[in-house]
């Protein structure tokens, strides 16, 4: 039997400055990547707080990927370095309970890298789609 | 068996109150067994004589008791720290939660604390009383007719069989000597686990946590859990909840505990103790810490005074989030 | 009076099962016991007490009790309960089966809790008699039998033999279902190991415990004690206490937005909590000390004050066996003098 292809969920939380601008580049340039990627800016990528995460995952989410601006380009100077250890931690806590680690990723993207932005979108739904539905951290409750 | 007696902790509370050094004694008050000892405040010499107790069941640590009970004290509070309590002593000191000057504090050191359901699982129901001698239990029950004895090492609470330090990193006055940090097997579970699969990994957490009864027991009873109003009992951050619907909530709870607690969690292992379904929650808090010694480098939280915390740091230099997986799976 | 060989215990669990769900306390990875199915394999655990009380069979920590959608000014409404097939509890100690009497006084008087009821009437309750209390236990205090478990059928456990005796309708039906797996027996066994327990129960560390100085009207008498105050101070709040009892039946109604909507569900809550009964006044219990009072003046005052003298506790030792700083309902009623002197 063939079954209906699984189009993965993913939220990526982008940061203002970098990211966010990084995906319109994309956008403008015309640089495909799927729709299943929903996008939410946020002031700074060391605003994901880890709650946000799990919260993306008990809402749907397949994947989340975090997009901040390059270490040391932080326009809050510092926020991306907290980010960086914070998702370290986070990413290696939900690999330790036994959730696939590759649906967890961080990105550094620039306002510049539009076919950055692309391209790892495109990568990160494949990756994604090959692990099927996120069944490890759903909550049936939102389905 | 503490090498420290009960006696030489009474009289040493007993002058310090008569000398007006302190005006009451934060410690270990007898139950109605020999094992169910509560903490509690001793206002006077009569009350010390009478309930303080200090024996192979003093498991509670009195740190974060400070928080509530140093403020309001007319003079100060004399408190008795072990080892692992001093840690979170220092801890507490670093994130300001009370003031050090209302407290004098008497380092005791302690020879690993009892785990009284090792006991019952060893010498079953209907204990009635439970000797210590020479660091063997006697321990008399209902349904033997002579007492069972039972090494105290056998039945040591995970955290002392897994004792990270006998040193006491605070007081402002000793007890006996003074300990070493100890070269302790306390992350060898933690290995076990992650040399597991993921869907073994899974399995397991989804065990044990799916036990969960979300009293919060863990939460109250830890030193590092010190918010007014956590974010899990408050109505307006959307995820609060008074039980797990599901095995998503029971999950978020414990992940989100363990992360706001990482870096500053000293591995005291009162959540183990006081969790009433077994859930081992000192593997998730000792993952963070070994986490951390990994990859920003050996730290003890409440070491010293004033230490920042990994988490609230940064350098310039840090490992990548996907670098972490990549070095463990090259290193294996 | 019937009875089954131990060994062939299994194939009673088998014949029970072969109709209706059966529950009874299985061992778990960590030690403890709780209740869990029974299929082929599952063992019967030795233990006293399971961690959990069973009152989760009628009395569940969440239950989801309606969902509905809002377009507009529309509202949908579905109810989403599952009907409810018959079931069996096994291995019920007579501390819990007293707990069901206290859960119905607050869930089956007027208004009749429907979805509490529901699961009542569906299940038959086997209870097993204690032949070895432990040393928390006080059921006696409240007068209690553990030599002599109430429930539909009430159940002997020997070092070789199960004894059933039935004791409702309910129980007596079941029973005859299991007259091919058990056989007709004097209850010479069953009054010996009675006698036993009797005497085991006096010897108990907690036997002594009395309820003399609490009941209805103690109000004025209590609330004010200074003892509070110490018995209070080294509380931490959790719910512990309240999420193992048998007895403790207060939740919370919540509602969960899907985000398709809006799932209404009840959850166990706990007087200990700083939340608890939180309205838009704020909070009526502010400090540790008031929720503390408040569990204990509940089970032994208010308790018996609305339903005839019954208290609200049953005397199972699980708080005494799980508070994490070890303070207890018996160490609070011993505080205010509750306990018969020596004779």
């Amino acid at each position: 039997m063939q079954m209906k292809e699984h189009k993965p969920l993913i939220v990526a939380f982008c940061c203002n400055w970098c990211s966010y601008a990084g995906a319109d580049l994309a956008g403008n340039n015309r640089l495909n990547y799927p729709a299943e990627v929903k996008v939410i800016r946020v002031p700074c990528s060391c605003r994901v707080n880890p709650m946000f995460v799990l919260r993306a995952f008990q809402r749907g989410a397949d994947g989340v990927i975090i997009c901040g601006c390059h270490p040391g380009d932080c326009h809050y100077v510092s926020g991306n370095y907290y980010t960086r250890r914070r998702m370290a931690m986070l990413f290696s806590m939900l690999d330790y309970l036994g959730i696939e680690k590759e649906r967890t990723r961080i990105e550094w993207v620039s306002a510049a890298e539009g076919a950055k932005f692309a391209a790892t979108m495109n990568d990160f739904v494949e990756t994604v789609a090959k692990l099927g539905e996120n069944k490890r951290l759903e909550d049936l409750r939102c389905k | 068996m503490q090498v420290i007696t009960r006696e030489q902790l009474i009289e040493k509370a007993v002058s310090l109150l008569a000398a007006n050094t302190v005006s009451c004694v934060l410690g270990w008050s007898r139950g109605e067994f020999d094992y169910d000892v509560s903490p509690a405040v001793f206002r006077s010499e009569e009350e010390v004589r009478r309930n303080f107790v200090w024996n192979d069941f003093c498991g509670a640590n009195m740190s974060k008791y400070l928080i509530s009970k140093a403020s309001g004290v007319d003079g100060k509070i004399l408190v008795f720290l072990k080892p692992c309590d001093t840690y979170s002593f220092n801890q507490l000191l670093t994130e300001h939660k009370f003031d050090r000057e209302k407290v004098y504090v008497v380092a005791v050191p302690c020879d690993g604390m009892a785990d009284f359901r090792l006991i019952k699982k060893v010498c079953g129901e209907g204990i009635i009383s439970i000797d210590s001698e020479d660091a063997i239990l006697k321990v008399k029950t209902l349904y033997s007719d002579s007492p069972i004895s039972v090494p105290l090492t056998d039945v040591l609470a995970e955290r002392c069989k897994n004792c990270k330090s006998k040193k006491h990193v605070a007081y402002d006055e000793l007890l006996g000597e003074d300990g070493n940090v100890l070269e302790s097997g306390r992350f060898d579970e933690v290995k076990k686990l992650e040399a597991m699969t993921a869907e073994e990994r899974f399995e397991f957490w989804q065990n044990e946590l799916s036990r969960c009864i979300r009293c919060n027991a863990c939460r109250d009873v830890c030193p590092a859990c010190t918010c007014e109003k956590c974010v899990f009992n408050n109505p307006s951050s959307g995820v609060e909840n008074k039980a797990a619907a599901n095995s998503f909530e029971e999950k978020l709870f414990h992940i989100i505990r363990a992360f706001h607690v990482a870096g500053r969690c000293t591995d005291c292992g009162e959540c183990s103790r006081v969790c009433p379904q077994n859930i081992p929650l000192h593997l998730l808090n000792r993952k963070f810490i070994k986490d951390i010694n990994e990859f920003y480098g050996e730290y003890q939280a409440g070491e010293e005074i004033g230490l920042r915390a990994p988490l609230t740091d940064y350098t310039t230099e840090d490992i990548e989030p996907c670098e972490i997986f990549h070095r463990r799976d090259t290193d294996a | 009076m019937r009875k089954c060989s131990l060994s062939e215990i299994n194939s009673v669990f088998a014949e029970i099962s072969k109709s209706m769900t059966l529950y009874l306390p299985v061992d778990g990875s960590d030690g403890s016991s709780a209740f869990s199915q029974w299929t082929e394999g599952v063992k019967w655990s030795e233990s006293l007490n399971t961690t959990k009380s069973p009152k989760d069979f009628f009395f569940p920590q969440t239950e989801d009790l309606m969902a509905f959608k809002t377009s507009g000014k529309n509202i949908e409404l579905t109810d989403i309960r599952k009907e409810s097939e018959d079931f069996v509890v096994f291995g019920v100690r007579a501390c819990d089966v007293r707990s069901f009497d206290i859960l119905d006084r607050v869930f089956l008087s007027e208004p009749c809790d429907s979805y509490y009821a529901t699961r009542r009437e569906h299940s038959v309750i086997i209870s097993v008699a204690c032949s070895h209390p432990s040393e928390t236990c006080f059921c006696t205090s409240f007068g209690i039998s553990p030599e002599n478990p109430d429930g539909d059928i009430s159940a002997w456990k020997t070092d070789t033999e199960v004894y059933f005796s039935p004791n409702t309708e309910k129980g007596a039906l079941l029973m005859d279902k299991l007259s091919s797996v058990t056989e007709e027996c004097s209850d010479e066994a069953v009054v010996k190991q009675k006698e036993e327990i009797s005497k085991i129960c006096s010897r108990l560390p907690n036997s002594k415990v009395d309820t003399n100085t609490f009941g209805g009207g103690k109000t004025a008498e209590l609330f004010d004690s200074p003892l509070w105050d110490k018995l209070s101070e080294a509380c931490l709040g959790c719910g512990t206490c309240t999420f193992v009892c048998p007895t403790c039946q207060c939740y919370d109604i919540k509602d969960f937005n899907t985000g398709n909507g809006v799932i209404r569900y009840r959850c166990w809550d706990s007087c200990m909590y700083s939340e608890f009964t939180k309205m838009a006044h704020g909070n009526n219990r502010l400090t540790q000390k008031e929720r503390f009072r408040q569990r204990f003046m509940h089970k032994l005052v208010y308790f018996p004050e609305n339903n005839d003298g019954i208290f609200g506790c049953v005397g199972c030792g699980r708080c005494l066996a799980k508070c994490p700083i070890s303070m207890n309902i018996v160490k609070v009623m011993k505080k205010f003098g509750g306990e018969k002197s020596e004779k």
